[in-house]
């Protein structure tokens, strides 16, 4: 190669060199932080929180930033940032990382006008969190694998031989949590921890990282019965299309500890800066508005509020008959993750 | 054309360069230590060091008490076992798959030798979890150590092949050809020869095998299989138990010491010597004969499994991908952001690799030795480690300024591949001759002037690869970019892995497509620039002695 092409070459290096500095300068002044009026810290899956806050945006003219991970790592989060949180709101799919954040000192009171929305036992026992919509824990079965006559009749049950082989969990959603720690409450935590053991055995390699993939699993065929809540299944079915179901869901015996309702929230942070923007998208969530989004949206899950039915799931809510645990004992689910840790799940 | 040229002889690794670059340092000193470098130097090291110093509080904050039994649990030794295991296999694996292939390609009359070249180097621009995802989403049964033995050494034995093939292309073949004359078989002079000459390079790769397994998590999740760093994130994100996860870190960077103190351990001595400057010359291929079918068989059966299989998949659901309720997003803003953000990590980590770089090869000291290994461990840090301590740093020293901004990320992202960075301008630096400076100084040049005018040139392919090597690394990086990114914004990798683990497939794969398009530049123009570069300095500067720029991605992968 000749000298020429070489310099030519190492010219052409600058100029790329230079070309990139200037992208990058570019990059930097370009996307700075957001400027939206409110920003919420988002563990609630997409597909509902996207609806609510677009109808709130309108609604208010206030601009909100979303900001989506799973609720624990938000939440975790939101303990590293501490008192400089960007966050003005959070809102999970579950009670305890509320709670857990409720116990770190780290959020503002919610308006009572908000809390009256919805009833009490459904709200944060000390009024830091508004319970925006609920959902409750069920049997997926593949219909194709399992007769009906053949279901257990309590999650207490899934620990025997015969589901060896046939059953999928996800020991890592926070949704698994709430039935841990009702399992507890129902048994004690020695007993607890040899049915996890036993599920653990029975499910084998068929641990899974989500309840979407134990909701699909079980769809395909690849294995048999898994334990989920109800919105996995409406909403595999509404990706998938009637024709794609080959399972069903299946409720436990009503009182049965693995029959656990499970309260999504929201909450505004003590350091947030916009509070009032925050405390109005609050209310909004439990607004006639933002619940019949919620009842006819893709979230499938069951709005709180009164007054508000849900076309899918088919069942009403109040005739749901679970696990009368108080949301105050399903806490912030450190005792279950301690056991799920110690059965090696977590 | 590279080949004939080449006249400057043959090397095979960094022993002699760094002997030979210190006996230089020595002779030609260029005066005490500037200050300025020195200071930049340190400067850098801290913000490498950070993250580590950070573990160290957060594990220390609860006290010993509550980290015993963490530690001292049956988990651990399940995840001990997990990632030793699977580094040991895959590790060994790849130093034979790697090996293996780059001395058919560079060694043999294979057919199409340059199309294959091209095509086993090509995995190392997919993203180790969408390789995961290609597996897993035709192969749903696939997982636990199978899996992830599988998947990871199809993602990462490019890191072996890339620096072997440039050694190979540099060995002296005489001595293939004295061994075999003297009565040696092919295969045992491949093993007591072509290794013998290979090891530093095979070593080196392995050492980047092993880094990475240490400090993976998306495939790993995807495949459902434990390490210290899946649970690293378990105890972060699941269990609010940060001191917990920082003892586990911790535990994972005294695993990474192990793995450089054994490779340290197992190069030895650098006992390749070749014939005479003057002898290097292109080796005679072997001719394969009954055995080229086979061999190619094989080549299609390795480009097939880690080339064929995830791009097929990402086809597979671009085409059948079913609906997904998840909003949809932008995929060319996506695409924008991953760009400028990797783009300027890749700038940020060259620039500040070059004074650790010129501090450890023109004043190499024992403490600017030291100061440069210190900043590989870094490389072995799960990316939420990295994540956090700059949240912890933000808050506690700067009241959240520039949290989650875009210079967070970045600057995270340059922290995280710094040492990719360091390993190949430290190379390029290595073999810029320093009299040339001392000519430019004596004819009135100050330091600065000379470095710029001299140095930088020289070095430029040094730097150039070390930014494609952040860039390609940057635009797959997913776990601190959650943490960090700018709320709102979406990277690449976020947005796949948002649609991925809601099994909306078929909206997944087009994110995954575009990252791959991306990451193959400069993986080609990695690819493309030790092949073709000729011994340019020795063009330049007439030394003999300077090393083929050729060299530099084993250097880079030695020279550690």
């Amino acid at each position: 190669m000749s000298r020429a092409m070489t310099r030519s070459r190492r010219r052409g290096l600058s100029a790329a060199l230079v070309s990139v500095c200037l992208l990058v300068t570019a990059a930097l002044a370009g996307c700075g932080g957001s400027s939206a009026d409110l920003t919420i810290y988002n563990g609630q899956h997409e597909q509902t929180t996207d609806a609510l806050v677009a109808a709130f945006e309108k609604q208010t003219g206030i601009s909100v930033a979303v900001r989506s991970d799973d609720e624990d790592t938000l939440a975790a989060q939101i303990d590293a940032e501490g008192s400089s949180s960007p966050a003005d709101v959070i809102y999970t799919e579950n009670s305890p990382p509320l709670e857990h954040l409720q116990e770190q000192g780290l959020l503002a009171p919610v308006d009572s006008a908000t809390l009256a929305q919805t009833p009490a036992r459904f709200n944060s026992p000390r009024g830091n969190w508004v319970g925006v919509s609920a959902r409750v824990s069920v049997l997926i079965y593949n219909t194709s694998l399992i007769k009906p006559g053949e279901l257990p009749r309590s999650v207490m049950q899934l620990a025997e031989p015969r589901w060896r082989g046939r059953l999928a969990l996800a020991p890592g959603e926070t949704d698994f949590q709430p039935i841990v720690t009702s399992v507890q409450r129902a048994h004690g935590a020695a007993a607890t921890q040899r049915w996890l053991q036993a599920l653990k055995a029975n499910a084998g390699d068929r641990i899974y990282p989500d309840n979407e993939t134990v909701t699909s699993e079980v769809n395909r065929g690849q294995v048999a019965i898994g334990v989920i809540n109800q919105y996995y299944w409406y909403r595999e079915r509404a990706q998938v299309g009637v024709a794609g179901m080959h399972s069903a869901i299946a409720y436990f015996a009503p009182g049965d500890p693995g029959y656990v309702v499970d309260v999504s929230g929201a909450a505004v942070l003590k350091s947030s800066t916009h509070s009032a923007a925050a405390q109005r998208f609050l209310a909004f969530l439990v607004s006639r508005q933002g619940q019949e989004i919620i009842a006819h949206g893709t979230s499938f899950e069951y709005p709180i509020a009164a007054g508000v039915h849900t076309a899918a799931p088919e069942t009403p809510f109040a005739q749901l008959r679970p696990d009368p645990i108080s949301l105050a004992a399903l806490g912030d689910g450190t005792s279950a993750i301690a056991l799920l840790q110690r059965a090696q799940l977590l | 054309m590279a080949r004939v040229s080449k006249h400057d002889g043959s090397r095979y690794g960094g022993v002699r360069a760094r002997t030979r670059a210190r006996a230089y340092a020595r002779a030609h000193t260029l005066g005490t230590t500037p200050k300025l470098l020195l200071a930049l130097a340190v400067l850098v090291a801290l913000a490498l060091l950070a993250p580590l110093a950070f573990l160290i509080q957060e594990a220390a904050r609860d006290g010993w008490s509550t980290l015993d039994p963490l530690l001292f649990r049956s988990l651990t030794a399940t995840l001990l076992w997990n990632t030793i295991s699977l580094l040991v296999v895959v590790t060994a694996l790849c130093a034979v798959i790697g090996t293996l292939a780059a001395w058919f390609t560079e060694r043999t009359d294979l057919p199409a030798r340059a199309v294959w070249a091209v095509l086993v180097v090509v995995p190392v621009g997919i993203p180790d979890f969408v390789t995961g995802f290609g597996w897993k989403s035709i192969f749903h049964s696939l997982g636990g150590f199978a899996g992830a033995t599988l998947v990871m050494t199809l993602a990462v034995y490019p890191l072996v092949y890339l620096p072997v093939a440039a050694a190979l292309r540099n060995a002296d073949p005489t001595q293939e050809e004295v061994a075999r004359s003297l009565g040696l078989g092919r295969v045992r002079t491949f093993l007591r020869v072509t290794l013998g000459q290979t090891r530093q390079a095979i070593l080196g790769g392995c050492v980047l095998v092993a880094l990475v397994l240490l400090a993976e998590y998306g495939a790993f999740e995807i495949l459902g299989f434990r390490t210290f760093t899946t649970e690293i994130y378990t105890e972060f994100l699941v269990g609010f138990n940060s001191p917990a996860a920082c003892a586990l870190s911790l535990v994972l960077v005294a695993l990474s010491l192990c793995v450089l103190v054994t490779e340290a351990a197992a190069r030895g001595g650098g006992r390749a010597s070749r014939s005479g400057p003057l002898a290097a010359r292109v080796a005679r291929p072997h001719t394969l004969g009954r055995a080229k079918l086979p061999v190619l068989a094989g080549f299609a059966v390795l480009v097939l499994l880690a080339l064929g299989v995830p791009l097929g998949a990402i086809l597979y659901w671009m085409i059948h991908g079913g609906s997904s309720t998840l909003p949809s997003a932008s995929i060319a803003a996506a695409a924008l952001h991953t760009a400028l953000y990797s783009a300027a990590a890749g700038v940020i980590a060259t620039l500040a690799a070059l004074p650790i770089a010129l501090l450890s090869v023109r004043h190499g000291s024992r403490a600017a030795t030291a100061l440069e290994r210190s900043t590989y461990l870094v490389l072995a840090l799960p990316g939420i480690v990295i994540a956090l301590a700059l949240t912890f740093f933000s808050e506690h020293y700067a009241a959240g300024l520039l949290y989650q901004s875009s210079a967070m990320l970045i600057a995270a992202y340059a922290i995280m591949f710094f040492p990719l960075a360091l390993v190949a301008v430290r190379t390029s630096v290595s073999q810029a001759p320093p009299s040339l400076e001392e000519v430019a100084r004596s004819l009135g040049c100050n330091r600065l002037q000379a470095l710029w005018r001299l140095t930088v040139p020289l070095i430029a392919p040094g730097l150039a690869a070390a930014f494609c090597l952040v860039f390609l690394e940057a635009v797959t990086e997913l776990t601190a970019t959650l943490v960090l990114i700018p709320t709102g914004v979406q990277t690449l990798a976020t947005q796949f892995w948002a649609f991925q683990s809601n099994i909306s497939y078929g909206q997944a794969a087009p994110y995954a497509g575009v990252m791959v398009l991306i990451a193959a530049v400069p993986s080609v123009v990695l690819g493309r620039w030790f092949d073709g570069l000729p011994a340019r300095r020795t063009a330049l500067t007439g030394r003999r002695e300077a090393p083929a720029p050729e060299t530099a991605f084993a250097e880079a992968a030695i020279a550690r």
